[in-house]
């Protein structure tokens, strides 16, 4: 038993070794590079030296008050009220450029809540992140069961034994496979909010009762049209994954499931499901890993708008690095998002750990 | 009796093929958008994306984009690049990875694990912000090539090649694979003597299909769509892919006809890779009688 | 005969050192014109003469594609690998030499006296760059529509005023036979928006920064002026008379030309295709806010790179590039607008009396450069988002306060932007 760990260990190295070096080069150590920007001002050209910061770079995006705000009050002391009875406050501004608040400053409103004459402000000194944090983590939460959840379902459908199957398979797979610029492009079109081809139709579908939107054009409804195109977009490759997954599933075991006179329902649960446990860990860290770095789509269809109601993580730090020029300012967005994802991706194995 | 039985069958397959037809147009129509638009004029194309004509062959149909195309830019040079690139990096991606992966499967080395969760960790890095650090970094590596040692990998196929050959997903696929397949044929290969590389390649490959097609599928479509990397490390028009060959046709206004056209070329050699794949997603550990 | 050959070929391979091909030096030159079939042939065309016409210096040329120019160049410059002649749009030059990747023209001012304010590239007192056109934004508008509406045709001594311009946006959408009054091009989130946008801030009396020392947008891009530009520009969303960001590139670009705007905010590009298809179209100055009607200058230009060994060269073949010739072929071709009145004269387009002579009146008054600063890459990134933010209805003075708060911080890092 010693004799054959010993020798696993050198085979073991020697077999993973490649793979490790190029990693190790070509990720890793860009990586601890980018790392180590974070910590600077450096800029993407620059005549000046680069400084130290220490975590400034962190700070800045990170900064996070509240802040109370009373009612205005007329000079008999009553509270002033707009048209609609609420109470008025006065502007954030009046803290943010206060010379009096110097630590606000140059702050700016994310949201807020309002209880009777006081109004709760919570300010950053970075909404555009902030923003995109949230945008991001919601995009996620909703994308990866969806989108494995479809993905499994159109796996199961095209693993049947029919006449042309494969064609469909192929089909389903389209969208992967045209670049995914033209389908944001042709999204784009369909989103249209005055004569795109998804409020043509809803309008014809129904009788012309339907108001068109501007999906893209309205902060309520670009995050959730960018959402659904996602979901669209890449459920044929996670659909292959999951296929890779059921093809690993002995056919003994289906036929076994038969004789014993298991439902359907049944054989999927006990034979299927189980059968696909690494596949479930795969398709659940791909996504996940996938929808955390959401860019292109919010490159071609929104940068961001309206009202950064599209911003995301990884946009946000492209948008910084290279248009902004603050590569420092872009590599600490992506170390935060890394930690983010390493910390869910640690929980994930964690949950669905071999018990 | 059987005929009811076999009219039942008969309406069962019905359903099951509607439902599938339906499923497909839902998924079909960027495709023929995008090859409906590289038959029309750019004014008609735009004109007609607010309704289905978009996907229609309708209208003043000709191939004139096509021939537009290849005169604004070199078009099969671009193809050729990437295509070379993409298949090189494919198949060492997928040497690479797999040996990998089976190492971290099969043999129990000290310190693996950690090694393992390291590398899903870089699973999570966007390229685009290593892009800069390491654009530093491959601009002063040294290279033995034709004409002696020089430094540099800047304008040449190995830069946009050998960063990409390992990666965490592909290994990560491997490793998720191997770990469902029976390990009672390894153990029963060792006690027959073989070495680890005999089983590598004669017991865990041939059983690995699905996950090598997944693998090379994946790789194919992130390696052919190559953007922003060979647009910062290359300078040459004579080592420009597909992606960075797009732009040559969004001027100050876009010919959007030919970009279609365009599109439609360099969506072939993906389409026809995959289609050729399909097979080893359907030759499956199955076919190889092994019980599970 | 075979025989012959070779012997020569030997023969000049042996003297080979005194013949004029073994002496040229070859210039690397980098220019934007990757799939521009019309451009690629002028500029190969150039260079071919160039080469020709003396025996010290070879060209050679490497496209790129416009749309990601600025990324290809910014890399290879990180990485040192930039060529010796090299061609940039004008504002970003500044920030290029400030870098230190360009070095001044060795080149006397004085040739080029005659060229518009627009096509001179100079920073910090000195000339980096020189310009073969400029380009110019004008107010698209059919005769037709313009007699309908019964609006009074604007002309460059006699701008629209404000109200006038509002008079005929509430015109065209009271009129009921458009979607919208104005294409404002809201679809293409890049540079256009600082191009064709800042200079209505400027009519208003604001601007994107305060140009005595370039050190602060404070109270220039957030001041009283500026608050007044926000509210118009966000009334005119808001009143439905422009399309907003959601725009998609369809409407953009076949929207006028299909009659479903009544005028376009447009570059002198499209002019030539416009008029192809709009018989009747009219191309109007800026309307005047207030402070003048302005629009923006500076186009494409040539520099050399501070890496460069062969100065000298490079500047030859500039001063070759920038005859008058080159000029009117350029503008024949691609539209633009020739640096020089006597290389407009050569033209079609821009000749007195020629359709598009407007451009050149347009240029030449009312042209105003975008900030002359190392900062500008980063402050027009900034107005854009504070722009397309004000259009789709964000408070005006929340969003230009925190607007400038980003130019002032980012100028803070980078010490002033300061020359070395």
């Amino acid at each position: 038993m010693r004799s054959s760990l010993t020798s696993s260990n050198r085979a073991g190295w020697a077999f993973a070794l490649p793979g490790i070096t190029l990693i190790f080069a070509f990720i890793i150590l860009p990586f601890f590079l980018a790392f180590g920007f974070s910590l600077t001002n450096q800029r993407l050209i620059s005549p000046n030296a680069t400084r130290y910061v220490g975590l400034e770079n962190y700070r800045d995006l990170l900064g996070l008050a509240v802040v109370t705000l009373d009612a205005k009050r007329d000079a008999g002391g009553a509270i002033e009220r707009d048209a609609e009875g609420r109470p008025e406050f006065p502007r954030v501004r009046s803290v943010t450029r206060n010379p009096d608040y110097p630590q606000y400053r140059g702050m700016r409103e994310w949201f807020r809540w309002t209880g009777g004459d006081k109004a709760h402000v919570v300010i950053a000194s970075d909404v555009v992140f902030m923003k995109a944090l949230f945008n991001t983590c919601l995009f996620v939460l909703i994308v990866a069961p969806l989108q494995a959840g479809f993905a499994l379902g159109l796996a199961l459908l095209i693993n049947q034994r029919l006449r042309g199957i494969t064609i469909f398979r192929a089909i389903y797979f389209m969208p992967v496979v045209v670049s995914i610029v033209v389908v944001s492009l042709l999204w784009r079109f369909i989103y249209d909010g005055h004569d795109g081809l998804l409020n043509n139709m809803l309008a014809a579908l129904s009788w012309g009762h339907f108001r068109p939107v501007d999906w893209l054009g309205n902060p309520d409804t670009a995050l959730g049209s960018i959402i659904a195109m996602s979901i669209w977009q890449a459920v044929g490759f996670h659909m292959v994954i999951w296929l890779a997954g059921l093809q690993t599933i002995s056919p003994t075991l289906y036929e076994a499931a038969a004789i014993e006179g298991a439902s359907k329902w049944q054989t999927f649960r006990y034979v299927t499901w189980p059968g696909l446990r690494h596949a479930a860990v795969l398709v659940l860290i791909v996504i996940t890993m996938q929808a955390f770095a959401l860019f292109t789509q919010i490159d071609v269809m929104t940068k961001g708008g309206p009202l950064d109601s599209t911003q995301s993580l990884v946009f946000q730090a492209v948008q910084r690095g290279y248009g902004l020029q603050d590569i420092a300012g872009g590599s600490t967005i992506s170390v935060i998002l890394f930690v983010i994802v390493l910390t869910i991706s640690l929980l994930q194995r964690w949950l669905t750990r071999e018990r | 009796m059987a005929a009811i039985q076999s009219d039942t069958h008969r309406l069962r397959l019905i359903v099951r093929y509607l439902v599938l037809i339906l499923i497909a147009v839902i998924f079909i129509f960027p495709l023929l958008f995008m090859v409906m638009s590289s038959l029309k004029s750019d004014h008609q194309l735009l004109a007609d994306t607010s309704s289905l004509r978009a996907f229609l062959p309708v209208g003043d149909l000709s191939l004139k984009n096509y021939a537009g195309a290849f005169e604004r830019a070199p078009v099969g040079l671009f193809v050729f690049n990437s295509v070379f690139v993409t298949g090189t990096t494919v198949l060492l991606s997928l040497l690479v990875c797999s040996m990998a992966g089976f190492s971290f499967v099969f043999l129990h080395w000290r310190g693996r694990n950690v090694v393992l969760s390291l590398i899903l960790a870089t699973l999570i890095v966007p390229f685009e912000t290593i892009a800069i650090p390491l654009l530093l970094e491959v601009s002063k590596l040294p290279w033995i090539g034709l004409n002696g040692l020089e430094w540099g990998w800047l304008d040449s196929y190995r830069v946009q090649i050998i960063p990409w050959i390992a990666d965490g997903l592909t290994i990560f696929l491997f490793v998720q694979y191997f770990k469902g397949l029976p390990g009672e044929l390894i153990e029963a290969a060792r006690v027959e003597g073989a070495s680890w590389f005999q089983i590598y390649l004669r017991v865990v490959m041939p059983l690995s299909g699905p996950v090598i097609a997944t693998a090379a599928i994946l790789k194919f479509l992130v390696m052919y769509n190559q953007y922003l990397w060979p647009l910062i490390v290359v300078q040459q028009e004579t080592y420009r892919p597909v992606m960075v060959g797009l732009q040559y046709f969004f001027q100050l206004s876009p010919a959007w006809g030919e970009i279609m056209a365009y599109l439609t070329l360099i969506t072939v050699p993906v389409l026809a890779f995959y289609l050729v794949l399909q097979r080893a997603f359907i030759a499956s550990i199955a076919s190889t009688g092994v019980k599970g | 005969m075979k025989m012959l050959n070779l012997t020569a070929g030997a023969l000049i391979a042996a003297t080979g050192f005194s013949s004029a091909a073994f002496a040229q030096t070859t210039l690397t030159m980098w220019y934007h014109g990757a799939g521009n079939k019309v451009e690629s042939a002028l500029i190969n065309q150039i260079i071919d003469d160039f080469n020709a016409s003396q025996s010290d210096w070879k060209v050679e040329l490497e496209s790129f594609p416009q749309n990601s120019y600025n990324d290809s160049v910014t890399a290879a410059a990180l990485a040192g690998n930039l060529p010796d002649i090299l061609d940039m749009d004008g504002p970003i030059m500044p920030n290029w030499a400030w870098s230190g990747y360009l070095q001044p023209l060795p080149i006397d001012a004085a040739q080029f006296k005659d060229f518009l304010p627009g096509t001179k590239g100079i920073y910090d007192g000195k000339l980096y760059s020189i310009g073969l056109w400029d380009a110019a934004v004008a107010l698209y508008a059919r005769k037709s529509t313009m007699e309908e509406l019964g609006l009074r045709t604007p002309t460059l001594d006699k701008p629209w005023s404000k109200d006038e311009f509002m008079a005929a946006m509430k015109a065209a959408k009271e009129s009921g036979k458009f979607d919208a009054a104005i294409d404002l091009g809201m679809s293409d989130k890049g540079e256009w928006y600082p191009y064709a946008f800042l200079p209505f801030l400027q009519s208003f009396g604001g601007d994107l920064i305060d140009r005595t020392d370039y050190q602060s947008a404070d109270g220039v891009l957030n001041g009283d002026a500026a608050l007044a530009w926000g509210d118009w520009w966000q009334s005119m969303f808001k009143n439905g008379y422009a399309p907003g960001t959601s725009e998609d590139p369809a409407d953009h670009e076949n929207g006028f030309i299909d009659g479903k705007y009544a005028f376009s905010w447009n570059g002198n590009w499209n002019a030539v295709k416009t008029m192809a298809k709009v018989e009747d179209v009219e191309f109007l100055p800026a309307p005047d806010f207030g402070n003048g009607s302005t629009i923006g200058g500076g186009s494409w230009q040539f520099g050399i790179s501070a890496a460069s060994k062969h100065a000298d060269g490079a500047a030859d073949f500039i001063k070759f590039a920038t005859q008058d010739k080159y000029l009117a072929a350029f503008s024949d071709a691609i539209g633009l607008i020739p640096a020089t009145k006597s290389a407009a004269q050569m033209t079609e387009n821009y000749k007195e009396g020629g359709p598009l002579a407007v451009f050149f009146g347009l240029s030449q008054a009312q042209a105003k450069k975008r900030p002359v600063t190392p900062g500008y890459v980063v402050e027009s990134k900034v107005f854009q988002k504070a722009a397309a933010d004000i259009a789709d209805g964000a408070d005006v003075a929340d969003t230009l306060d925190a607007a400038v708060d980003q130019i002032d911080a980012d100028i803070k890092r980078n010490d002033g932007y300061k020359t070395h």
